[in-house]
């Protein structure tokens, strides 16, 4: 017979399998472990890194600071980044390499519009929530480029994004003519920094509203079903009436507001912009968040909240590392090791070989059946 | 009498995740004879074949080759090709970017490097002995795939070969290139060459083959001299003692006549697309069961995805319950309440990954819309009530449908169909490479479903299973519908004839 | 070209032999190069008219020729590399640490860049090639180790004074008969540097590799079909890895090259050449999707992507973003252009084939 999967082999299964093994199966395993170590680390090393305390900034405001602060303030672009990623990863089986580029693009355009042209500007010459919408149109024109050329040219994901990660920081000094706006107003910095009177950073409360946002996205449109069946099988996802090209296109036309909107949180932390080291390597960053996440990067199935662990866990290791005094130059060579660590452990070749030596009692079991 | 075997096979094994595609399966191939194997879909010809050639690695037993003592080592084509045995597969495997040439010599040739001069020099000595009609130099996806299965053949008729399977390399070739193959085949039995023939086409097993060993759901069934069996005792022996129970199912159900008066629930003029059929007429009424028969490729799924607007309809009016309507593409078609079970299972049916439950209400859920997605317990609820219906053998709703057996993932889209309440379903092959129970299952499902009035097109490579389904039947041939055939007509023989076309009469 | 009229004896087959895909793309960029060159020519004049013009796209370049075959073949077994530019990096930086600080000479640089670029290669391409991940996420994680490990060795510049080093990348070859006089009317022969020979030769011996050997044949059949290719016996594993290997190598003679070139070692050598590599190589006819290629185009890819930017460059867009926006805009076009040509033609030829069939 050409069995089928019978009910005795699977309870078979289940029952021999240790709570430890259902443990490190689950997805958010590998980001949990990575957290719990290096907060073991740091707790050994200098048990003063996880203390926060009240300080004056300098507007005089009381606001709260410490390294756990800071994680969880700088990881917000790169959380927001992570969930677009994300879905644009489970539709595409491909990541965008241009979202630094794009963030440029979009701090760039945001930065014109509030100074008005102008160098330098005292106060916004436009109302903010207008520039930010105009920015956000922008990036969604730069997002629905990139994923024209993935779903309709059918150009693999990484290639095509190629064509903005070698242009994007080059329109973006030409946007403002290659001058440095900066801007003034201590209003435009209130979403970089903090809100008057409130001693959390603003960026810490703009992810929540993300965060909260997709999740709403998510349970109340079938924005996860879509994405995840035209990943997984584009042509059955065809034969039941979805459009996958079409569907590709909105996940990149969605993280091109995610980029607008991290764009924007970097431009506010300073109210100015370096074309060529803004967000510099932060589509490494992102990439790494969904695979740490647990997240396949050939695409299909996807967990948005792995994704975000997995953001701020890469923003601990970061700041861990400054904390250590490795320069931000050395950086990325911690994390190459890191992103190979983990995409040859989720090799299918190497996990069939992990999975083998686990195996061997277990193949009597499938004699049996 | 008895030749000496070129090429023996003892107890082998091979497992896949959840099915045990081969289980001790013994092959003997002699010197000089041309040796069908027979089987079902998913009996395991194929497995049996990539086992030997090294494509998959086997689970168990050995390989004995002529010339090599003790069991033969064989972890990759090159180890098969190295140990004599050339191979064509049914799919093409050669190379569409290289030229002809390149594709009969790479990967065989002696010395680091490539010479042009007696590639193509030799390739066209062979292409011209078996009459091919292509250009040494070509590159070979400008050729036709009949083309570039002859190109295939060549090579590895070409080998300095001991054993030369040849996987459905019929499939695709016209009545002469088929006899131009044949001639080819004598030749190398006389030569002394053991051949391995696997072909659905029995004809062609009774004309050519000297041996025929059946296999069935991974089992040996056993090797026969070809006088001694048959034509019905070779098809019962591919299908097992269940040919009984199939008999009766059209009796069980009861074949109600149908009403071919009134407005059909779906007609057809003129329709034509982009995969390459010629424009056809169709049209079904309600409780009707129909079907498209015909060869493989002859364009009975073609004229179906059109139907159903899978393919980029280029011409055609559609009528739906007599009001005229364009389906451009599968949604327009499923607010028309047409659903349509593809052929390829594995490439157009399942999303592999997604649960049992996703795979169950994907269709529906489409239909509903983007931003009104079904609660929780709603999508439960059907998914339940579908596993129970059907009797999908499942873990659990939670189950990704990609570890299901064959017959249990079909069953899941005929669920996803189902629960879409369609007034017209198409079935194209949804008994293919399935156990024979779910087959059984799966035909009386249409019966019912055609009792209760939804009417249904049934395609299937099996015409048993169409005469025993449908009450009438739409011919195809070289992607032209060129015959229907109804009540007295529908027999096996006026069906074959219809099939083989004028020339047999 | 194949120039045989084939017909069969049945006469069946009337018209030419179809031109390959690869020879075909390689005609597009020829030609294309070829036009972009004379238009400059003739409408822009100056400076495009000088032989030596022509000869200092090759000077400046030899490093990125070379780069950009390495990408080629990868490519053409169907992978990617974009660690090279960052590998041509360490290489400069780790040289002229070498020469300076550490007393090497001419032999120790080469040792050190062909060591480097074969290290890249063999670990990407067991990864590729065994494990069966992604090349273009393994090469990422590349480019960005050989970029961390670039600052790790020295965040400043290194100028390079050793003697033997400058006398080799100081060393002009006259192109006779290129010459021409300078504005004081003195005759100035036409030169090439080292780096050049070397990209040429490198050409010219990966363009036999390619055609002639067994190994070169097999690139292009596991970047066909990787299936295929497996069954009609060839190590598809062991090509890939090699494919992968060599571009290492390449990587690693190219940075020696830029080495040669630009005398010192900088973080910000070598910058964005992953890029210029995969445009040349696109632009020259090389397929993203594998199988189809060839490195004179790239060759003639790396001089039309320098061209116009020179064009674009003189009609006065000489502000620094206009070179990167042109090399996107020319990948852009290029990667439409084979998109739809690809599609057009899967579309063609499947009607093909039926009408054949009859």
């Amino acid at each position: 017979m050409t069995t089928p999967v019978k009910e005795p082999k699977t309870k078979v299964k289940r029952s021999d399998e240790s709570l430890l093994r259902r443990l490190t199966r689950h997805q958010l395993f590998i980001p949990l472990a990575a957290l719990a170590l290096l907060v073991l680390f740091n707790l050994i090393a200098d048990p003063s890194f996880f203390a926060v305390t009240v300080k004056e900034n300098s507007l005089g405001n009381p606001v709260l600071s410490g390294n756990i602060i800071s994680v969880l303030d700088n990881a917000s672009e790169l959380v927001i980044l992570a969930i677009g990623m994300t879905l644009v990863t489970a539709s595409s089986g491909g990541q965008d390499i241009s979202v630094g580029a794009a963030m440029a693009i979009a701090g760039s355009v945001i930065l014109r519009m509030v100074c008005g042209g102008q160098v330098t500007a005292d106060t916004m010459q436009m109302p903010l929530i207008l520039a930010i919408l105009i920015g956000i149109v922008v990036s969604m024109i730069f997002g629905a480029f990139n994923g024209a050329l993935v779903a309709y040219f059918k150009i693999q994901p990484m290639v095509a994004t190629l064509i903005l990660f070698t242009a994007g920081r080059s329109i973006a000094a030409w946007i403002n003519n290659n001058q440095l706006p900066i801007i003034n107003d201590l209003a435009f910095k209130y979403a970089g920094t903090f809100l008057p009177g409130i001693p959390v950073p603003t960026p810490i409360f703009i992810t929540v509203l993300v965060i909260v946002l997709f999740f709403l996205a998510l349970k109340f449109s079938n924005l996860g079903l879509y994405t995840q069946s035209v990943g997984i099988n584009a042509n059955s996802s065809r034969l039941n009436g979805l459009d996958p090209k079409l569907i590709k296109l909105m996940t990149y036309v969605i993280l091109g507001v995610c980029v607008a909107v991290a764009g924007f949180i970097r431009v506010s932390r300073s109210g100015s912009i370096n074309y060529s080291r803004i967000a510099e390597n932060i589509e490494m960053d992102a990439i790494l968040a969904v695979a740490l996440g647990g997240n396949a990067l050939s695409g299909g199935k996807f967990n948005i909240y792995g994704s975000i662990l997995g953001a701020y866990v890469i923003q601990f290791l970061t700041t861990t590392l400054y904390k250590y005094e490795v320069p931000s130059t050395a950086l990325p060579a911690y994390k190459a090791v890191v992103v190979i660590l983990l995409v040859v452990l989720s090799a299918p070749v190497v996990q069939e070989k992990l999975a083998s030596i686990r195996k061997a009692p277990a193949k009597a079991a499938k004699e049996v059946s | 009498m008895q030749k000496e075997a070129v090429l023996e096979m003892r107890g082998i094994c091979k497992y896949f995740p959840g099915v045990r595609a081969l289980q001790d399966v013994d092959f003997t191939l002699r010197e000089g004879e041309i040796h069908a194997l027979m089987g079902e879909n998913g009996a395991g010809k194929s497995t049996l074949i990539k086992v030997l050639t090294g494509v998959y690695p086997k689970d168990g037993g050995e390989v004995h080759i002529k010339g090599v003592k003790g069991a033969a080592v064989i972890r990759s084509p090159q180890d098969a090709q190295n140990a004599g045995i050339s191979t064509v597969y049914q799919e093409i495997t050669l190379c569409p970017n290289l030229t002809v040439a390149e594709n009969m010599y790479i990967g065989r040739t002696k010395g680091a490097g490539a010479n042009w001069k007696a590639m193509n020099s030799g390739a066209a000595k062979i292409l011209e002995s078996l009459g091919i009609p292509a250009s040494p130099k070509q590159q070979l996806d400008s050729c036709s795939i009949a083309v570039q299965q002859m190109v295939a053949i060549a090579r590895a008729v070409d080998m300095e070969c001991k054993v030369l399977i040849l996987d459905e390399p019929t499939s695709s070739l016209d009545e002469q290139e088929v006899q131009k193959l044949f001639v080819l085949m004598r030749d190398l039995r006389a030569k002394g060459v053991g051949i391995i023939f696997v072909t659905h086409f029995l004809e062609q097993v009774y004309e050519v083959c000297d041996r025929i060993t059946v296999l069935r759901d991974g089992q040996l069934v056993g090797e026969y001299v070809i006088e001694d069996l048959p034509r019905v005792q070779l098809v019962s022996k591919m299908l097992g003692k269940e040919l009984d129970d199939m008999a009766d199912i059209k009796s069980e159900v009861g074949g109600g006549t149908v009403s071919l008066n009134g407005v059909p629930v779906l007609e057809a003029e003129g329709l034509c697309s982009s995969a390459g059929i010629k424009p056809f007429d169709f049209s079904i009424h309600r409780g009707e069961v129909n079907g498209f028969t015909g060869l493989l490729g002859s364009g009975r799924s073609e004229c179906v995805r059109a139907i159903f607007g899978a393919d980029h309809v280029t011409s055609g009016r559609v009528k739906v319950d007599g009001k005229d309507v364009k389906i451009k593409k599968p949604l327009d078609a499923m607010k028309q309440g047409i659903g349509y079970l593809p052929e390829d299972r594995k490439g157009d049916g399942i999303v592999g990954d997604l649960s049992v439950r996703e795979n169950i209400i994907l269709a529906l859920q489409v239909m509903k819309g983007f931003f009104r997605p079904f609660s929780r317990a709603q999508a439960e609820a059907f998914a339940d009530e579908y596993i129970k219906l059907l009797e999908i053998k499942t873990a659990s709703a939670d189950t990704p449908i990609k570890s299901l057996s064959g017959g249990n993932q079909q069953k899941c889209i005929l669920a996803r169909w189902l629960l879409t309440d369609p007034k017209y379903l198409i079935l194209d092959e949804p008994t293919r490479g399935i156990d024979i129970g779910t087959k059984i299952e799966i035909q009386k499902l249409v019966l019912k479903l055609a009792a209760e009035g939804k009417s249904v097109t049934f395609i299937s490579s099996e015409i048993d299973e169409m005469l025993r389904t449908c009450s009438r039947l739409i011919v195809m041939r070289d992607r032209k519908a060129v015959g229907e055939l109804r009540d007295a007509d529908l027999t096996q023989a006026k069906i074959m004839a219809t099939i083989a076309g004028g020339d047999e009469e | 070209m194949p120039k045989g009229i084939a017909v069969d004896k049945q006469g069946r087959i009337k018209e030419r032999t179809a031109m390959s895909d690869t020879n075909l793309l390689l005609t597009i960029t020829v030609v294309v190069f070829f036009i972009l060159y004379l238009s400059a020519v003739f409408f822009l004049g100056g400076s495009f008219t000088k032989p030596q013009n022509f000869l200092n796209i090759l000077n400046n370049n030899a490093s990125l020729i070379v780069l950009s075959c390495g990408m080629s073949l990868v490519m053409i077994t169907g992978g990617i590399d974009i660690s090279v530019g960052a590998v041509t990096c360490l290489v400069c930086m780790v040289s002229a640490v070498n020469l300076e600080q550490q007393g090497g000479n001419m032999l120790t640089v080469i040792l050190i860049g062909l060591g480097i670029g074969l290290a890249f290669g063999v670990i990407q391409g067991f990864l590729v090639a065994h494990l069966g991940i992604q090349p273009f996420i393994i090469s990422l994680a590349g480019m960005f180790f050989a970029k961390g490990m670039t600052t790790i060795v020295s965040k400043e510049p290194v100028r390079v004074t050793n003697e033997g080093f400058l006398a080799v990348k100081e060393t002009r070859i006259i192109v006779p008969g290129l010459g021409s006089a300078n504005k004081a009317g003195e005759y100035i022969d036409a030169y090439v540097e080292v780096g050049v020979v070397i990209a040429l030769l490198v050409v010219a011996l990966l363009f036999c590799l390619l055609r002639w050997t067994k190994l070169g044949r097999s690139f292009y059949a596991v970047g066909g079909s990787n299936q295929s290719a497996n069954m009609l016996g060839i190590n598809v594993r062991r090509t890939k890895f090699l494919a992968h290997v060599l571009c290492g190598l390449l990587a690693g003679l190219g940075g020696i090259l830029y080495f040669l070139h630009v005398g010192s070692g900088d973080v910000a050598n070598g910058a964005g050449d992953e890029m210029n590599a995969i445009a040349s190589s696109i632009i020259g006819g090389t397929l993203l999707t594998g199988g189809v290629g060839n490195v004179v185009g790239s060759f003639f890819g790396v001089l039309s992507l320098n061209t116009i930017k020179r064009i674009v460059s003189s009609l006065g867009f000489d502000e620094a973003w206009w070179s990167n926006i042109t090399v996107a805009a020319m990948l852009c076009l290029f990667l439409v252009i084979q998109s739809v040509v690809l599609l057009r033609k899967s579309a063609g030829g499947k009607g093909k084939g039926t009408v054949e069939k009859k």
